[in-house]
């Protein structure tokens, strides 16, 4: 009887094995590599000997720009390990401007930058780090003399397919919230209609990147997205829909401080204001830093750093709900209401005993028989 | 002399009373899935599972309950008819407006006859079927999340990413107190009335029999 156990992947070819080893690729890590990236994408294990083909014989030019941003979506994707970043950068990718990791400076990158667009027209990857800032006539942010506005508009015009990494370019992010004073604009609102596909996460998650990009040069095109631009296979589910403490919020468990008891049995961190139940990300399967946690497990409740509106509609972090506008920072939906329903009950008890006394009322013909 | 009269028919009965049950439910259910305030002692429980499933079974209820209503203000009586709830459309209307505002507020003494809803009250239900509106639309929103591409996110997904769906918790929450600040309006006035206009709005309810003095017809 055949059962899912025996069905196996169908091989990947030796000659893709041999080139990808002559190229000083480990074989094994090659196929580690292809196998975890069919795996992230959903995609079933017949896929594996495609995506092994797609990323052996194809080079994308890569054009890597940061506008607003810390660069933590950069350190995130160096620290990726399937494959190491240096054999992606080298190997898998052809990386022809990336301020963090290129060594050239100034006037040179920036002609380096040009001419990469120029070559490679309708052809490159471009990838986006942090918001564009579109005030004061884009001022807030120029390089090489041209400001965030003018350089994204245009590389992204030229581009095969943008990737916007991080919650910046992806939703505006950190540098959006209010009160917003740079304007800052995402990608997709910048350059509306673009073939544009948004990473969001703060950082994103080098994993969700490499996969997005082997998809593009599997299929040679950008993955299925939801209404928010994010490919499916990465946000496609609630982190709280997967969570290893939803268990815990069924039955009702709940850390009520941080250190306490519950916390420390690994109870829902969701009365310390976990924002999983409204993220979509796929942190609690494919984790960080190499698989090795993410902050659920690590024993603080998620912050929503992939949503947009992160982080006006997110904060404050540990409390469920944001705060209510026109209201104190210690004042909560809850005890505004009580406070509501409270006046209400006094006004309508105060109306009632003057009711009870007043006199002289009367319907609009008003006769009561008196009984005697 | 007093006309007993069949003011209230069944489906606007049940309705009200099916909304009464549904109500209570999901405020108690809700308030709890915001704010659990009981932990439960061990793993074996289900608190927050039974809290969550109680109210989705009764969210789906209110919701038949005020389709039902909204579809009875175009079949019933005069007095459950979508035009009950604008009195401001008629002239005797806005008098009788401003004759029961005077009432509440003190500064008149004389009550307006109104065999069915009285007109201040027939415009706060207005807002308030707004408001269940709202609470089903929104509440449904949320809800949706738990299956992407499902039938839910599929009709109402979009106001996630239009509102946002932390406002969409806020107001989904906000607007669940407005409606207890109702019902405690509600009762009050239901016994108010009762007292003053001596005509049964409270039996009124139950047996949908209102008696009205005939020299005010």
């Amino acid at each position: 009887m055949k059962t899912d156990l025996d069905i196996v992947s169908p091989p990947i070819p030796e000659e893709i094995l041999q080139r990808v080893e002559a190229k000083g690729i480990n074989r094994r890590d090659f196929i580690k590599f292809c196998t975890a990236t069919t795996a992230a994408l959903a995609l079933p294990v017949s896929f594996i000997p495609t995506v092994a083909q797609a990323v052996e014989d194809k080079r994308p030019p890569v054009i890597w720009v940061e506008y607003q941003s810390c660069s933590g979506d950069s350190e995130a994707f160096l620290r990726a390990n399937q494959p190491t970043a240096g054999e992606l950068i080298l190997d898998l990718l052809s990386i022809e401007y990336a301020e963090v990791l290129m060594a050239a400076a100034g006037h040179q990158a920036e002609e380096a930058k040009h001419q990469a667009m120029e070559k490679y027209k309708g052809q490159y990857i471009l990838i986006v780090e942090g918001s564009i800032p579109t005030g004061a006539g884009g001022g807030y942010c120029t390089i090489g003399g041209h400001s965030a506005v003018d350089d994204c508009k245009k590389l992204v015009q030229n581009a095969a397919a943008t990737i916007c990494v991080g919650s910046c370019s992806s939703f505006g992010g950190i540098p959006a919230a209010a009160p917003n004073p740079t304007s800052a604009v995402s990608v997709g609102s910048l350059v509306p209609g673009a073939a544009i596909v948004n990473l969001p996460g703060c950082p994103v998650n080098a994993d969700n990147l490499t996969a997005t990009i082997v998809h593009f040069l599997t299929f040679g095109k950008l993955p299925a997205v939801d209404r928010l631009g994010r490919p499916k296979f990465a946000y496609g589910k609630r982190i709280h829909d997967n969570c290893e403490r939803r268990g815990h919020f069924d039955a009702g468990q709940y850390a009520e401080a941080f250190g306490d008891e519950a916390q420390r049995q690994g109870h829902c961190l969701y009365k310390l204001g976990c924002k999983g139940p409204e993220t979509f990300h796929n942190c609690p399967t494919i984790r960080y830093n190499e698989g090795t946690s993410w902050p659920v497990m690590a024993g603080h409740g998620c912050i929503g750093c992939s949503e947009p509106g992160f982080w006006d509609t997110m904060s404050p972090f540990y409390r469920r709900l944001p705060k209510v506008p026109g209201f104190g920072i210690e004042d909560t939906a809850d005890k505004i209401g009580i406070g509501l329903a409270a006046a209400t009950a006094v006004a309508f008890g105060i109306h009632g005993v003057a009711s009870c006394f007043r006199k002289g009322d009367s319907m609009a013909e008003d006769k009561t028989v008196k009984e005697d | 002399m007093n006309e007993i009269r069949y003011v209230w028919q069944w489906p606007v009965r049940i309705c009200h009373w099916l909304n009464v049950l549904s109500m209570i439910m999901l405020a108690l259910t809700g308030f709890f899935i915001g704010r659990p305030f009981m932990t439960a002692p061990d793993t074996s429980m289900y608190i927050m599972g039974w809290m969550r499933m109680l109210h989705f079974s009764f969210a789906y209820l209110f919701t038949v309950s005020v389709v039902a209503r909204i579809i009875w203000m175009f079949i019933g009586n005069e007095h459950s008819s979508w035009k009950a709830f604008f009195p401001w459309l008629t002239k005797e209307g806005r008098v009788a407006f401003v004759q029961m505002l005077r009432y509440y507020t003190f500064t008149g003494k004389k009550l307006p006859c109104s065999v069915g809803h009285n007109p201040v009250a027939a415009t706060a239900y207005f807002g308030i079927f707004v408001l269940f509106v709202f609470q089903i639309v929104s509440g449904f929103a949320i809800y949706g999340q738990f299956a992407p591409g499902g039938f839910w996110d599929g009709i109402l997904g979009g106001l996630n990413v239009l509102v946002g769906n932390q406002w969409l918790r806020l107001l989904h929450h906000g607007v669940m107190w407005l409606l207890v600040g109702f019902f405690i309006n509600h009762i009050y006035s239901g016994w108010l009335m009762d007292v003053k206009e001596r005509n049964g709005t409270m039996s009124g309810i139950f047996s949908g029999y209102r008696f009205i003095k005939s020299k005010d017809l």
